[in-house]
């Protein structure tokens, strides 16, 4: 029982830091109607960019101010990032077919992972040690051990979705969002200047990838500019398994795929824990194209 | 108040407006009709902006508007209520006034203006939390044109907001809409199938036809002309 809960809450964790990326590939996928490939390097340069602000501009480890500064930088950091990428990769090409601006993106994933792994403009390509942003203890809670890291996890990823529920549901801009995903015509009209709401969501999308990404890294020794490949393809398989273009789908989504890969990791089958994201993939294209919480309808990707 | 000035309109390979004129003056109600395909849509359309045009001007309250985006064009007051309507179907009734309101700032004069869309469409004000995609067909036309009003507009344009909807439905929609234009002198750029109750509401209409204006002149003219008779008015 107790390892079930144990179990239960690392689940809940990993889908946590999943649905924070999930929800960047769907609210672009809703907007443009395609997947931004290079959402899972915004999401290692999170970490990176934590990385950085403690150990090359010497904010203090192991400090609740110090870490939040930190995970606030990455935030701030792959939101321009984000934008940036939108406005010279992927603005210039909007009318084009979505096969176009797919490779485009598959381009742009290629390029930070190679300047990232470059001595020189970037990081190197061997793993860091990633520091202790938050101070930590473990807590024994009846048979369970939780550390103040995960509470740290939960609570911000909890904090994240909340903003962005209120940024989407309660905001003008995040109704423009919501009002573009439908119809950018129709949002035109009414005088939405669709290419703001764009750069605003690639903005919000990379932000918490960014956050994804320190919160991920908060849980494992070590980062490298690869890093970003295997959470983002689940993320990726998260945001389609909620229903690709729906925002509560891809948290869903993320939790599930968490809980799934937590489990199957604690059981013989563990070396298949990566495995298991794409073959759930596979099923849902196969027996459920829309995702759980999508409205089935005919769409080209 | 709006002069369309030899205008044309391509897609492609096709050409769908071959050079035409029409003209909207400040208060009045001007009709565009013909049959499918004769080119009413493409001219709303480049009109506010959502496709630029081949060649000619749009002239808008003095201000040359060709090749404007349509949002700047909603801003400076020329308000477009498509074709099909395009309610934003996964937004609530309400959320959808409100993204009518995008560009305005002012919170007193968007209460009252939600106030008055209310007024003139009660089924609107009942129906406030519902998705608008669940509205019917009426009811879409109603909250697109609410819509459209509360972008605050000085000119307005409506392309068949007769389309699918019941006929006595329609008598209510057009009397509100000509009721619009009397009491704000709002100038009207009616699109329309139903060429009967068109030329009925209008000042001055104009006949489409391939891309052409066939036919110009002041409502009861048309109304009267044989030619429009034969082919639009059913004999
Ligand atoms: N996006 C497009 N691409 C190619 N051709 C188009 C496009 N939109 C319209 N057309 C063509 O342009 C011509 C005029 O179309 P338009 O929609 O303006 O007609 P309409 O008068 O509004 O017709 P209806 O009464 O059926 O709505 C038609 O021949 C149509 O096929
Ligand atoms: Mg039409």
């Amino acid at each position: 029982m107790t390892e079930f809960l144990q179990q239960l809450l690392n689940g809940v964790l990993l889908g946590a830091i999943y649905a924070l990326i999930a929800l960047g590939y769907t609210m672009v996928y809703g907007v443009l109607r395609f997947i931004n490939f290079a959402h899972s390097d915004v999401f290692m340069l999170g970490a990176f960019v934590a990385w950085v602000s403690v150990e090359k501009l010497g904010l203090p480890t192991r400090s609740l101010l110090g870490g939040l500064g930190a995970l606030l930088a990455a935030m701030s950091v792959c939101a321009a990032l984000g934008v940036v990428i939108e406005r010279l990769a992927y603005r210039p090409l909007r009318r084009r077919s979505t096969l176009t601006v797919l490779i485009t993106a598959i381009g742009v994933s290629l390029l930070i992972q190679n300047v990232a792994q470059s001595p020189r403009l970037g990081f190197g390509p061997n793993p860091r040690a990633f520091p202790e942003l938050f101070p930590s203890s473990q807590l024994h809670v009846g048979g369970l051990t939780v550390s103040t890291h995960q509470l740290g996890v939960l609570a911000v990823a909890l904090v994240l979705l909340a903003v962005l529920y209120w940024i989407v549901h309660r905001t003008r801009i995040g109704t423009a969002m919501r009002a573009l995903s439908f119809n950018a015509t129709a949002a035109s009209l009414v005088g939405i200047d669709n290419d703001r709401v764009i750069s605003f969501t690639f903005g919000l999308g990379s932000a918490l990838a960014g956050a994804g990404g320190v919160l991920y890294a908060m849980n494992y020794p070590s980062i490298d500019p690869l890093m970003g490949t295997l959470p983002g393809l689940k993320a990726f398989v998260a945001a389609v398994l909620g229903g690709i273009g729906n925002l509560p789908g891809a948290a869903l989504g993320g939790l599930v795929i968490g809980l799934v890969e937590t489990f199957v990791s604690g059981t013989r089958l563990s070396t298949f824990r990566d495995a298991i994201a794409f073959g759930i993939l596979i099923a849902i294209l196969l027996f459920r194209p829309a995702g759980l919480l999508g409205k089935p309808k005919v769409e080209k990707v | 108040m709006l002069e369309v000035q030899n205008l044309s309109v391509r897609y492609g390979a096709i050409t769908a407006l071959h050079g035409i004129s029409l003209s909207v003056p400040a208060g009045g109600i001007v009709t565009l009709i013909g049959g499918n395909g004769a080119g009413k849509t493409t001219t709303l359309r480049a009109i506010s902006g959502m496709v630029r045009p081949a060649s000619g001007r749009i002239v808008f309250d003095g201000r040359d508007i060709t090749g404007l985006p349509p949002h700047e064009i909603v801003r400076l007051g020329l308000a477009h209520s498509p074709e099909g309507r395009l309610v934003f179907a996964n937004l609530t009734v309400m959320e959808n006034l409100r993204m009518g309101a995008y560009l305005q700032r002012d919170a007193r004069w968007i209460a009252s203006e939600l106030e008055h869309v209310f007024a003139m469409f009660p089924r609107l004000k009942e129906r406030i939390d519902q998705a608008a995609g669940t509205l019917s067909g009426g009811e879409q036309q109603m909250l697109a044109i609410g819509r459209a009003l509360m972008s605050r507009p000085r000119f307005l344009m409506l392309d068949e907001p007769s389309l699918g909807i019941a006929p006595l439905l329609v008598k209510e929609i057009f009397a509100r809409l000509v009721e619009l234009n009397r009491e704000r002198s709002l100038p009207l750029l009616l699109v329309e199938q139903n060429a009967h109750l068109a030329l009925e509401v209008s000042t001055h209409g104009y006949v489409l036809e391939t891309g052409r204006v066939l036919l110009s002149d002041r409502s009861e003219v048309l109304r009267d002309s044989p030619q429009v008779r034969g082919a639009y008015l059913g004999g």
